[in-house]
């Protein structure tokens, strides 16, 4: 690793003021740190965020759902509040990485990285969900822009992420079996404005919404609407892992495991 | 350089160190605490991890001045006079070949048992398995290392 300076801020006003250059946010460092390792990234100053208060923490009532941006995935995982309320995103967090990589990392680390293959981005994207930051709300279709890429300007900080409660919702995820991030993600929701369904792992330009199963469930929410649908394979990756008409044919397998496990 | 304050297994401990430090580093390096053994590197193998405040995280994936505060316990903390009962029983079930990835293990298996008694939910062998995803060891083939802990949960 390059050498760089830490500094610990109390809130996020202090962290802001921090924020210059080539200072970069440190929060559970699950992702900073093996990028930093790799040369990848060489961050003049670490700017700590994980122990900030007002960063910290769940609420939910009846309509939404808010969660700190330094909630770590262990906290989302096995919250009784959002396991009654949103028991899908429970399950997506618990389904993140391994124990040790949930008991630290953070949903505002995972969606400002924007990893093609990561859970959360899905779980925003189809719950419709609204980024919080320390200077506007951005809504998760506007928020995710592309492989690595969020509507985020330098120095921006993810303060929360809030989450309209759905009717129901299901994820379900076909894992890399070593690496255990999503080469098929698919959470599925029927919410107020309607069915959503978006899709992570599978996206050459990241998450994406897939509009032809939204369609089908939106005459029907059921496992046997999707049954006939092809999936194009334009906005497709194909890697060593899968290609294109592997990950097409999966997005629709798991999208009707994920409407049957909708609760 | 940082200022690193710890509690590690019980003792209180400050450093001065450079800012890049990773925790492991901090424990094998600054107070020759080398149980935590590094494997990867690359946060994959588990071989690192201790628990900070209560709970298992990769050393080699945490700053050691992100953990200043924090109470850390190693492997070197966990027998208090005779052996823990997640050591013993990786002894009794033959749950260790080389011994390289034990300290891991057995901090994530500790660490794994407390969190489902702490829940009441229940620690079967699929569930051992699935919390055992980011612990890599390449001699056992992992039969023994479950037949460990499941002794173990009955134990502690
Ligand atoms: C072994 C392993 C397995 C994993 N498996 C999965 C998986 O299956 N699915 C998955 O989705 N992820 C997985 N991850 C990634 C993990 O979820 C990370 O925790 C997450 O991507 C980053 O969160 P963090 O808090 O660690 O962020 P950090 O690594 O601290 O930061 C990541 C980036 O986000 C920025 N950032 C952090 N917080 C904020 C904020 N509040 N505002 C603005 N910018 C911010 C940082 O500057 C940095 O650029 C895995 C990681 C490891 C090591
Ligand atoms: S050495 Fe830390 S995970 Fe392998
Ligand atoms: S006993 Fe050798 S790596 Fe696990």
């Amino acid at each position: 690793m390059y050498a760089t300076t830490y500094h610990r801020p109390s809130s996020v006003e202090e962290a802001a003021r921090l924020l210059s250059g080539e200072a970069k946010i440190l929060a559970g460092g699950q992702t900073l740190l093996p990028a930093m390792k790799l040369h990848l990234a060489g961050p003049s100053d670490l700017v700590d965020i994980r122990r900030i208060g007002a960063l910290k923490g769940i609420k939910a009532d009846r309509s939404a759902v808010t969660i700190g941006a330094a909630t770590t995935h262990f906290e989302v995982a096995s919250s009784p509040d959002i396991r009654k309320a949103i028991p899908a995103l429970a399950t997506l967090a618990g389904w993140i990485g391994d124990p040790a990589v949930r008991h630290v990392g953070t949903i505002g680390g995972s969606i400002a990285n924007n990893d093609p293959a990561a859970d959360y981005p899905a779980g925003l994207l189809g719950l419709g969900a609204t980024v919080v930051t320390n200077q506007r709300e951005i809504a998760a279709d506007d928020f995710f822009t592309g492989l690595f890429s969020t509507a985020l300007e330098d120095g921006e900080i993810i303060t929360a992420v809030r989450f309209p409660v759905p009717k129901r919702a299901g994820y379900e995820k076909l894992r890399h079996p070593a690496s255990r991030f999503a080469l098929v993600g698919v959470m599925v929701a029927e919410t107020a404005g309607g069915v959503r369904v978006a899709v992570t792992g599978s996206g050459s330009d990241g998450v994406f919404r897939a509009t032809e199963l939204e369609a089908a469930l939106a005459k029907s929410f059921t496992a046997s609407a999707l049954a006939g649908i092809t999936i194009a394979t334009d906005r497709l990756m194909s890697d060593i892992h899968g290609d294109a008409a592997y990950r097409a044919n999966a997005i629709r397998v798991i999208a009707q495991r994920a409407v049957g496990s909708a609760k | 350089m940082a200022e690193v304050k710890l509690t590690v297994n019980g003792k209180r401990v400050t450093r001065h160190v450079p800012d890049e430090t990773l925790l492991v580093e901090f424990l094998r390096e600054e107070l020759r605490l080398t149980g935590t053994h590094v494997g990867c590197d690359t946060s994959q193998c588990g071989a690192c991890t201790v628990h900070v405040d209560g709970m298992a995280v990769k050393s080699c994936t945490m700053l050691a001045a992100s953990a200043s505060g924090s109470e850390v316990t190693t492997i070197e903390g966990l027998a208090n006079g005779g052996l823990h009962p997640m050591q013993k029983a990786f002894n009794d079930n033959h749950g260790l070949q080389c011994g390289f990835c034990t300290p891991g293990m057995i901090m994530t298996a500790v660490d794994m048992v407390r969190r489902y008694k702490a829940s009441g939910e229940r620690l079967d062998e699929e569930a051992i398995r699935h919390e055992l995803e980011g612990n890599i060891c390449r001699c056992t083939g992992y039969h023994n290392i479950v037949k460990s802990i499941q002794q173990a949960a009955g134990e502690m």
